[in-house]
């Protein structure tokens, strides 16, 4: 194909991608935006196609990739979501990597002259940094989500010192490749590498609740890398298709932040619940909790009006989100009004409570977000917790509390809380919760799944 | 006029205004979508394929060209386990559509 016609095709591909976005709005369209996706990126392979060589090659490392992809896809849990987006942002950032390198090495591959120019030397070594920092983050961010590594911050003395000094040295080696008249293997090679070690001491002392933001922030840098990598190759779709990518992470970090109203750079520096933790467990005055059993639980919803349901991360460990579905059914079978409050924090990524109750085919129209559903609690019979703690924790109304301002669903407002946890325990936060000792409030305790069956069982 | 600006100006045009397309458009997602959000936008970030294509694509081969290789089949994974995923989360949330309707 010429060059032009090449250009075309890659804009045609670029506008199916901007409409793969549109088609999320609503469910309605949502699987007509994934298809339009598919097709944009068909377009674009093919295209390119048709201006390279070893074609064997790259189609039989296309299907090995695409059977590895597509075994994965059909495989995962939906409860294993956040870990498989974190391993799929690590490719892109290993990808976009090994494309810069191979771009240093034979820069005539990919149409640009022998000897890089400046613009192109910025370009390539903005693309590699962002993508092994993105590499290495995600791959931390799989091991803390899929708990191969514990999720705990992990923290010690002088670690922001480290890692700026860490990325004064890298942008340092940056400007010598960059300066440099001739590729300069040292500069490039050193700064990839302060690049990998940097994305991964950036990702050890965030926590487990605050997940959702680092994987939409790595989501965003996977994005920022496959532009960076645009800008190398002077390729316009790469530049967009990464920049809808990287402006989507962008705005899910915000949303995530905004929903538990901390900054993003005291997200990013992490190590939040660790001292905050042992000044709670000071307290010292002893409160009291009232506890109940699943059955007592269970008559409770059944002879209620309405209830509303909680879920939150604890539900996704348990994975019972089925047993829910059947708690909600029985009761609605009874005539109870049943919805899910889903507060945007919620689990380890952005939105992973509506997927899993979607798994368990719970209808649509009784999931509602916090906005919609936050002044119906105050009319409500029964308030059921599920595996969530920070989310509805009423300190976040008291100032000074180091959640104060934290938007949270207003649980405590209903007429009945029934919290099922696995103890007493403190959430992320390492704040006690007040709601657990309100009188309205009955624990439950056990495995989120174990208890929600028992309810079943009993109604 | 345009043909003696330079191309890295070029780029940065499309870049701040595809930026601002994203912006608009993501705000749009409604939260309940913002899973399949992000397994989609996973899958379009594999468009970093086409620069492993051409990694891979010179035809006299050097260890770049098997480096293409490696990042053609990364980006693959990529680009068929984000689109497959998502497609597997929006049926679900077809279903539920079914039921209530």
């Amino acid at each position: 194909m010429s060059v032009n016609s090449v250009a075309l095709a890659y804009l045609i591909a670029s506008v199916f991608f901007i409409l793969a976005l549109k088609g999320l709005s609503s469910p309605l369209t949502a699987r007509r935006g994934n298809l339009f996706g598919m097709v944009g990126m068909a377009i674009a392979v093919v295209t390119t196609l048709t201006i390279t060589s070893n074609w064997a090659l790259i189609l039989a490392c296309i299907a090995v990739g695409g059977a590895i992809g597509a075994i994965v896809a059909r495989r995962v849990q939906m409860t294993a979501m956040p870990e498989l987006v974190a391993f799929m942002h690590s490719l892109v950032g290993l990808a976009a990597v090994f494309i810069a390198i191979a771009a240093v090495n034979n820069p005539a591959s990919f149409g640009l002259p022998e000897t890089l120019p400046m613009g192109s030397r910025l370009e390539l070594f903005l693309g590699t940094f962002i993508g092994a920092m993105t590499w290495s983050g995600s791959v931390i961010a799989f091991l803390k989500l899929s708990g191969r590594m514990s999720g705990a911050p992990i923290t010690f003395g002088g670690q922001h010192m480290i890692n700026l000094i860490l990325a004064i040295v890298m942008v340092g080696f940056g400007l010598w490749f960059f300066f440099s008249e001739t590729t300069n293997w040292t500069a490039f090679a050193t700064m990839t590498a302060i690049a990998f070690v940097l994305g991964f001491l950036i990702i050890i002392p965030i926590g487990g609740a605050d997940m959702p933001v680092v994987i939409s922030m790595l989501n965003s840098y996977s994005g920022w890398a496959a532009a960076g990598i645009g800008f190398s190759l002077g390729n316009p779709m790469l530049i967009i298709a990464g920049s809808l990518v990287g402006s989507s992470g962008a705005i899910l970090s915000y949303i995530m932040c905004k929903a538990m109203n901390r900054p993003f750079i005291s997200v990013i520096l992490g190590g939040f619940g660790s001292e905050t933790g042992a000044a709670a467990a000071g307290d010292g005055t002893q409160k009291t909790h009232r506890s109940g059993s699943a059955e007592d639980a269970a008559f409770l919803m059944g002879n209620a009006d309405s209830v509303i349901i909680v879920p939150g991360y604890g539900l996704a460990v348990a994975r019972a989100q089925h047993s829910v579905k059947e708690l909600a059914e029985k009761l609605h079978a009874k005539g109870v009004n049943v919805r899910f409050a889903i507060h945007p924090v919620a689990g380890r990524m952005p939105g992973h409570m509506n997927v899993l109750l979607a798994e368990a085919e719970i209808p649509y129209e009784q999931v509602l977000e916090m906005d919609e559903i936050n002044s119906d609690f105050s009319n409500t019979d029964v308030v059921l917790v599920l595996g969530a703690n920070d989310v509805v924790n009423p300190a976040a109304n008291v100032p000074g509390s180091p959640i104060y301002g934290m938007p949270i669903l207003d649980a405590h407002k209903a007429r009945t809380v029934m919290v099922v946890k696995r103890s007493m325990a403190a959430g992320y936060a390492g704040l006690d919760n007040d709601l657990f000792y309100m009188d309205k409030t009955m624990m439950v305790f056990g495995d989120a799944k174990k208890v929600v069956e028992e309810m079943v069982k009993a109604l | 006029m345009i043909g003696e600006v330079d191309p890295t100006i070029i780029n940065l045009t499309v870049f701040v205004l595809a930026v601002f397309v994203g912006y608009h458009v993501v705000w749009n997602v409604t939260p309940a979508l913002h899973t399949p959000l992000m397994s989609v936008t996973n899958a379009i970030s594999g468009i970093i394929l086409v620069g492993a294509m051409l990694a891979a694509g010179p035809a006299e081969t050097d260890w770049g060209v098997w480096l293409g290789a490696v990042a053609v089949t990364l980006a693959a994974i990529n680009v068929f386990g984000g689109f497959l995923v998502t497609q597997r989360m929006l049926e679900m949330f077809r279903k539920k559509d079914k039921k209530g309707s």
